[in-house]
Parts: structure tokens; sequence; C-alpha cells
């Protein structure tokens, strides 16, 4: 699909995810919104520039993929999707309903376009190494992203995956770790600490890329640069601010599984409303 | 032989039965299928030699997966390999795969239909010395609840090969159980066997011993047994646990009014609990459970084990005269 480069785009693009976002929760009254939130910058940089993909054929073996891990975040997949064109906008309104493709947690056989099933955390890291490894023994040039939360590592599996992935310098690999401090319980660094995060990925062989997940400027640089390294899979560290956008959610860790009222929604839209304005005048 | 069934071309003497682990036919058919079709890939969990997963490594050392001692990890790999199209077989103990890894089976490979093959190795209470740790009695219950999963139990080596070879050539996510011991050949390679379709091994009309795995031996010396007191006993091998052949299991209960089933697994929700599932809302008749009754294994020599556990011959025996007993 065609790319969009200008930077101005791409924040728009995230604004109306961002928007997606809300509205989907707030008729679905449940979901998780501060990470879904969180990651639409990183969403609208993936599906509108970086992923070499095509929203009319899900099943092109020459795609990209993109493995969500951390699936409960999936809002802002299903968001990103209808924007990009692989199912209409309006379906966003069925998230978690009974019959919906839309499920809570994604499954890959509901909806064409969502390549792995994740809720349980720490399994999508190994799938999409399982198809990066399997990429490189079928020397298919193709890149496999792979999203992870910074709670979701927490899980032992996830180290399983990237001491594999090293051990096969499966330099097709690029994780992204949505480093936004907050997991259910609360802070990341009260409940396990993480840190320091960029030196335990440099002593699993893992080439370390960080920046700001909010900032798609750095997110179209980082991926850049991640595509380039060889013989390492590449991590980046994405910092982002959890709720992003949305004054009262932002770095609040109780809105990490919680969905806006009624109230809150329309406030939620406005303050997107006024930002989506100050883009457009940039 | 009695009233062994000529269609099963089963061995002549039942007493000269060869002792080869199941596995080994796993180890076999692993090489045939990576000939037949270059997608067929193998990982394993450092347990390359006791899996016979490396004759496939010999063989096809490119298509070898060494993932080291990560369960979880080999799972969702495989599944991941499978969305390329792979065929991926993943090996390992049935304690660690699917023990340990079960979330991953559940999640990773069959609600997303992976076509995945699991061999769960050293099942049973026959792995002897090494003890309950290593002792998998529960495999057969965590599976068979699983939507989209198979689930086999092969009879000896020679049916382990062909269950293993069907199982690559069908699309889906399957669980194959496989011993660590020697144990009776039965079959030959005229044997039919085909995943789903239960075989009567034995015909007889008092009572059908119901059996998976090295028990279809235990359950055929038993009613070699039974024959010199006159109790005519049926024999099925009931190597799929699921989807289980109900019509097989139903008509053999209307024609004999009583069974048994053996298992060297636990009697909660193992083979024998699958069987009663069905029977109960088809066609009921009393049961008895010959298998692991509720208690976790110890360290001995198998046979010993199996003595102590209620999993032999004689044990089969006195089920049989049990359950005759409640017929009546």
């Amino acid at each position: 699909m065609q790319k969009i480069t200008e930077i101005k785009e791409l924040k728009l693009k995230a604004n109306d995810i961002r928007k997606d976002v809300i509205e989907m929760l707030a008729e679905a009254k449940s979901g998780h919104s501060a990470g879904s939130l969180g990651m639409a910058d990183i969403f609208s940089v993936l599906y509108f520039n970086v992923l070499n993909h095509d929203p009319k054929n899900t099943k092109w073996k020459e795609r990209d993929r993109l493995i969500l891990s951390h699936g409960h975040v999936c809002p802002v997949r299903y968001a990103a999707m209808a924007e990009a064109g692989f199912f209409p906008l309006k379906e966003l309104k069925t998230l978690r309903k009974l019959g919906s493709r839309l499920q809570g947690h994604p499954h890959n056989l509901d909806l064409p376009g969502i390549e792995n099933t994740a809720g349980p955390l720490g399994q999508g890291i190994s799938v999409a190494t399982g198809i990066a490894l399997a990429a490189k023994m079928d020397k298919k040039d193709i890149k496999v992203y792979c999203l992870m939360g910074d709670g979701e590592i927490n899980e032992g599996q996830p180290w399983e995956a990237f001491m594999f992935g090293a051990k096969n310098k499966l330099d097709n690999l690029i994780v992204l770790i949505d480093r936004n401090f907050i997991q259910i319980d609360g802070n990341t660094e009260e409940i396990m600490p993480l840190d320091p995060l960029n030196k335990k990925f440099e002593a699993f062989n893992f080439h370390v890329i960080e920046l700001n997940g909010n900032d798609v400027k750095e997110l179209l640089e980082g991926f850049e640069k991640a595509k380039r390294v060889q013989g390492k899979p590449v991590v980046i560290i994405a910092n982002t601010v959890p709720g992003k956008g949305v004054s009262f959610m932002e770095g609040k860790s109780e809105w990490h599984g919680k969905a806006p009222n009624k109230e809150e929604a329309v406030k939620a839209l406005e303050e997107l409303n006024e930002i989506e304005k100050k883009i457009k005048e940039e | 032989m009695g009233k062994i069934n000529p269609e099963m071309f089963l061995i002549e003497n039942l007493k000269e039965a060869k002792g080869i682990p199941s596995r080994d036919g796993y180890g076999k058919a692993l090489v045939e299928l990576g000939k037949r079709n270059e997608n067929v890939v193998a990982l394993c969990c450092d347990l390359t030699d006791s899996t016979r997963v490396g004759w496939f490594k010999e063989k096809f050392p490119e298509r070898f997966i060494e993932v080291g001692v990560a369960e979880q990890n080999m799972m969702s790999l495989a599944a991941g390999l499978s969305d390329m199209g792979k065929i991926p077989f993943v090996s390992s103990y049935a304690v660690f795969s699917p023990g340990r890894n079960w979330d991953q089976l559940r999640v990773s490979v069959c609600y997303s239909e992976a076509n995945v093959k699991i061999q769960g190795a050293h099942a049973g209470i026959s792995v002897g010395p090494d003890g309950a740790t290593h002792q998998a009695l529960e495999d057969i219950a965590i599976t068979r609840c699983i939507p989209n999963l198979t689930v086999i139990v092969p009879v000896d080596a020679v049916e382990g090969e062909k269950a293993t070879i069907q199982a690559g050539e069908i699309k889906g996510p399957m669980y194959l159980r496989f011993g660590r011991e020697k144990v009776p050949t039965i079959t030959t390679e005229r044997t039919p066997f085909t995943i789903g379709k239960a075989e009567v091994f034995r015909e007889g009309k008092d009572v059908c011993i119901i059996a998976c795995g090295v028990m279809v031996y235990d359950a055929l010396l038993a009613a070699e047994e039974l024959e010199k007191e006159d109790i005519e006993v049926m024999v099925i091998n009931n190597h799929t646990v699921k989807p289980l052949d109900k019509k097989t299991l139903i008509e053999a209960a209307k024609k004999t009014g009583a069974i048994v089933t053996a298992e060297e697994h636990q009697v909660f929700g193992g083979m024998g609990s699958a069987v009663a599932e069905v029977l109960s809302q088809n066609y009921p008749v009393p049961i008895k459970f010959v298998g692991i009754k509720d208690r976790f294994g110890e360290s001995g020599q198998p046979e010993e084990l199996l003595k102590k556990f209620g999993c032999t011959s004689k044990d089969i025996i006195k089920a049989v005269k049990d359950v005759l007993e409640m017929k009546k």
C-alpha cells in the first residue's frame, strides 16, 4: 500500500486512531485504554509507513509480519487496521460483542490481517521468533515486527525467545517494547523492576535502540535503523506515555485495564479534537 | 490365540512379541516424513537422543531446531513456523510438553489451529527410576480437554510409526504419546491403523476391555487367561483418545454389556473417562477402570511400578471379574 511519509499526516493518523480507540472502548464498556492510546503513534507509523503490506491481500506471502504479543492493547491495532482499510471503520463498534470479529483479545482466525492469537502474555514473541526463523530458512526477505508490553516481560517465556533469537542471529526480527512503566498493579519498577532494561537486552546480544515512542519522527528513524542491523535481532525500547493524548488518563496505571464511561469519552474526544487542530496548524 | 481378529494381522504368538520402545517408531517416521516433505521440521528441548529426534537431526540437520531447555518457547515457536507453512514436530518428555507448556499448546497452537505435532515421550509410570516428577500420568487428561487437538496413544513401535506418518499428513494440532521402555510389538505392517478408528483386536461376547498404549498387550494376555475360565473377552485398541470412535465403542457396549478400560495414566480424566463419557450418554453399562488411582508415582523398576500401581494383566483380570459381578 501507498506509504505516508509526511510527519504531520502520520500524527493526524495517530490522532484518528486515538479517537477510534476512545469510541470503541466507550461502546464496549470494557478494555484497555492506557496502552492503546500510548501506542497510537507506533501503530500509525507501522501501518502507514514501515510495514510492507496490503490491506486488500492479507495473505500476500511477501508481507512483513506484525505480531502483537500483549494482546490486550488490540483496540489500537483494530483501529489502525480499520483506518488502513482492512475492514470498515463502523465495525470497530462491535469490539468485544457477541459474534464480533474483534475479539477482546485478538484471534488469528477471526479477522484477516491479525497474524497471531494473543492474550496470555509472552507467547507472541515466540511466535514472531518462529516466523523469523522460517523466513531465514526459506531465504524470504521479510521483516517480523513484534510489539510487547513492558509488564509482559515479567514472564519467563520472552527471555527464552530472546536467547533463541540471538543464538540464531535473527536480524529480521525487530522487537518493540512499549516502555510505559505501568502494569495492572502499578508502576513496573515497584511490581517487578526491569531497569536497566537496555543493559539486559545488550547482555542477551540484541541490538538496542531507545527512543520516544510518542514521537513520529524518532519512530521513523528508529525503524529505519532497525531494518539495517545485521547479524542480531533488534529491540526498540519505545518510551511512551500511557493514555497519551487524554490528560486525565496520561501516566495513570488505573487506566491500564479500564474503559471510559460516556462522559469521560466525550471529554477525551474534545481533547483529541483540540490536538487535531493544533497538528493541522503546525 | 483364541479369538484374535484375523483382519488385524497381529503377530502369531503374543508371548514371543519383540520388545521395542514405541518412541523408535516416532523417530523412524520422522525421518520418513522428512524425506517425503521438505516442510517437515523437528524441534527439541535438549532431549534429542531419548526422544529419537536425533535420527531426523542426522539426516536433515538444516531442518532440526535445538531450542534448549525451554518448552514454552518451543511450543509457540512451532506455531510461528507453522504460520509460514512448516510442519513442526515438537519433542520432549510428556511431563514437560504438554505438561509445562499447556497454555502455549492451548493458545498458540490449538486455538490458533496451528499445524503442530506434539510428541510426549517417556509418558506413564513405566519411566521407572526417575520417579514421580518424570512420570507423566496426567497428559491425556490435559490434552483431550482442549478443542481442536487430536490425542493418540500408539500401542507399539510399529503403530507409533504409522500414527506419526498420518499425523504429518493430516492438517491440525496432534498430540502423540510414547513411553520409554521396550514394549511388546504386537502389530505388524499389515495391521490396520487410521487416526480416529478404534480396532477390535479380539472378539468376545461377555465383556470388552478397551485399552490404549502398552496396556493393549496386557489386555490381550488377560483375555487369554480368562478364556480358560470360559469368559469370552473382546479387546479394543482405542489408540485415538480424541476424537473417540464412538460407533465402535457403543457397539462393543451393546454386544458385551460390560466394559473394562485400561491405560497407563490417571483414571481421572484419562482414556477410560473419555469412554465413560460416551457410553453413559449413549448406552450405559457397568465400567471398571484400570489405571493409576489418583496418586503420584515413585522410583522403582518399571515392572515393580506397574505391579504396585495396578497396571498389569492381573489387575485387568480382577477388573473383568468385578465388572461381570456388576453386570449380573
